[in-house]
């Protein structure tokens, strides 16, 4: 009897937790799209990579394990993970403006699933990248990518549940520090080396011993490796499998340390 | 509608703890207006957080709206409406959506038509105004927009804070119309909270004075202000003959021993009188200074405000000590 009341309940949390979610994730889709300014530069950013980083690949083209044949091939999942990292790094200045006008305690008295608080706007946050990401695809294959579409579409998740797991982050840290002042500094602080040393730039196998092991306890190495291989076509390969567990890995432990956090009674 | 005891948050931080409310009890009638009357970090909004459930408290207990606050506070939410000291609008958001938003949170059904029932009730069905978002809305517009956010699921109790604080004073008096029909109109229980006398003594049936965390005076404003004995007379002196001091010292003298006068002293060269029942014994004070032969240049009279009644029960002025 008490089981089924408690499995009623547990369902209608469910219920509410998923209308919420989608309730919240539109706000903050209209939110984005209103902003015709940002939409412009959401668009025309990943592109500047290409245009502007792109013909230097010519002159790496050589490097030792930088892709073989299809330099493109090593350098667009890349950008793709530089794009993760900053686009959904930076979500985090959209909460603490919500904080300060008052939105997040409004939307707290109401009965609103605290998770859907989260999720609403984290999937909206990856729904923008992952469009940023096809924009960004499109333009390489255009310049001169060569990669089997299951490996970009490989790619693409990756790049996704990396999105994911980076704005659930940074609305942590926007939390925690409630003011720019603070979160800027620490995020450009954590957003570096993590850049550095996840080989966007040029892959971790031209590092010396010392900084290659130090990036292997970093997510995105791996997550940059995979989408690699993926790229490549090597579905199996070793790369691939651990850029997949960490990836997952990286996203439970990312959204559930928001999920606590948006929980908690000042949040 | 709120039955509080022991309430009390204490804030621990960087620059040490902060106790900001300390031991609140509080009894809220349904259909009551009831006011909280603070100087600022009184602990108003300390109180109305925990009372809305955003806020654990570090001790005590309340039922709020029938729910038990700590155990059910989903329960309590459905019930209540919060409108913050600074609003709930994200500024670039027309009004009509975030009043939509909050109807679906809310599981509000006939959201259209609640919507447009609040705009009209609230002024706020001008010429495309919901389309607008709050940043171009004038600032008693937007703060009737925060109103009718926490109205939309017509919750029997209703909290606002410092409702009219940055207003001029024809949108406060709007305001206040407002606010004293959703009682009278739907029966609905509201708790305020304002540093502004005015503002207390104009809407609430009770007021509870709050001063560094704690409740120093309670009653209606008319009890609050019988509580400080009497009325103030002023009693400026002609200064025909005799020196002004002169004049000041016969006239305390002919008024001492009246049996209203509770208090005489000279002050700049004027006569302030605390009287029982001024009304009253005014003619009273008249005839004795008449016959002590004390000419008088003029007499005010001043029932006590909220102001007295705050410096009687704290030993400081509350304009002072916003
Ligand atoms: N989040 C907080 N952290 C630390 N101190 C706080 C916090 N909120 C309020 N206070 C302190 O608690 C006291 C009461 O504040 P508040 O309830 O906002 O007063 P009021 O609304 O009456 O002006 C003040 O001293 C204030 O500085
Ligand atoms: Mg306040």
């Amino acid at each position: 009897m008490e089981a089924a009341v408690e499995a009623a309940a547990g369902r209608d949390g469910l219920v509410r937790t998923l209308r919420d979610t989608r309730l919240i994730f539109l706000r903050y889709v209209r939110q984005a799209l209103r902003n015709k300014v940002g939409v412009v530069f959401g668009l025309v950013q990943p592109l500047l990579y290409l245009v502007l980083f792109g013909p230097l690949l010519s002159k790496v083209g050589g490097v030792q394990g930088a892709g073989g044949g299809n330099t493109w091939r090593a350098f667009v999942p890349g950008i793709l993970v530089q794009l993760a990292l900053f686009g959904a790094g930076f979500v985090g200045f959209g909460l603490i403006a919500d904080l300060r006008s008052g939105v997040v305690e409004r939307l707290r008295v109401t009965p609103v699933s605290r998770l859907a608080l989260l999720l609403g706007r984290v999937l909206r946050d990856t729904l923008m990248l992952v469009v940023q990401a096809v924009m960004l695809l499109a333009a390489s294959v255009a310049l001169g990518l060569r990669a089997p579409l299951w490996g970009i579409v490989v790619g693409l998740v990756f790049v996704a549940l990396l999105a994911l797991s980076i704005a659930s982050l940074s609305y942590v840290l926007a939390m925690v520090t409630r003011v720019e002042d603070a979160f800027a500094p620490l995020l450009s602080t954590v957003t570096l080396p993590l850049m550095l040393l996840s080989g966007i730039i040029l892959p971790m196998s031209m590092a010396p011993g010392w900084l290659d092991a130090v990036s292997r306890f970093t997510p995105f190495r791996y997550v940059v490796d995979a989408a690699r291989a993926a790229f490549r076509g090597d579905f199996s390969s070793a790369p691939v499998l651990e850029g997949a567990g960490v990836t997952v890995a990286l996203a439970v432990v990312s959204v559930a340390l928001g999920a606590h956090r948006f929980r908690k009674e000042n949040a | 509608m709120i039955e509080a005891r022991g309430l009390a948050r204490t804030f621990t931080g960087k620059h040490g703890t902060v106790e900001a409310v300390r031991g609140v009890d509080l009894s809220v009638a349904s259909g009551e207006v009831v006011g909280f009357l603070g100087p600022n970090g009184a602990g108003k909004t300390t109180t109305l957080r925990m009372l809305t459930t955003l806020l654990a408290p570090t001790a005590g207990t309340a039922t709020v709206a029938g729910r038990d606050l700590r155990a059910d506070p989903a329960g309590v939410r459905r019930r209540i409406g919060y409108v913050a000291q600074g609003g709930g609008t994200d500024p670039s958001v027309p009004a009509r959506e975030e009043l939509e938003l909050q109807a679906r949170l809310y599981g509000v059904t006939g959201a259209d038509a609640r919507i447009d029932e609040l705009a009209r009730r609230l002024e706020l069905d001008g010429d495309g105004l919901l389309r607008r978002p709050s940043a171009a809305m004038s600032g008693g517009q937007r703060r009737r927009l925060d109103i009718a956010l926490g109205l939309v699921h017509r919750p029997p109790l209703l909290f606002l804070d410092e409702p009219t604080t940055g207003l001029d004073p024809q949108s406060r008096g709007n305001l206040w119309e407002h606010i004293r029909r959703l009682r009278d109109r739907d029966g609905t229980t509201v708790f305020l909270t304002t540093h502004y006398l005015d503002e207390a003594d104009a809407l609430c049936d009770r007021i509870l004075i709050i001063d560094q965390g704690q409740i120093v005076a309670e009653g209606s404003p008319a009890e609050l202000k019988r509580r400080v004995s009497g009325d103030v007379v002023t009693v400026e002196l002609g200064a025909s003959g005799a020196s002004p001091a002169q004049v000041a010292d016969r006239a305390r003298t002919a008024l001492a021993g009246h049996p209203a006068v509770r208090e005489a002293v000279v002050l700049n060269g004027s006569l302030r009188l605390t009287v029982d029942d001024g009304e009253r014994s005014l003619m009273g004070l008249i005839r004795a200074l008449d016959e002590a032969g004390v000419e008088l240049a003029a007499l005010r009279m001043a029932r006590p405000t909220l102001d007295d009644v705050f410096l009687t029960v704290t030993g400081r002025s509350l304009r002072d000590a916003a």
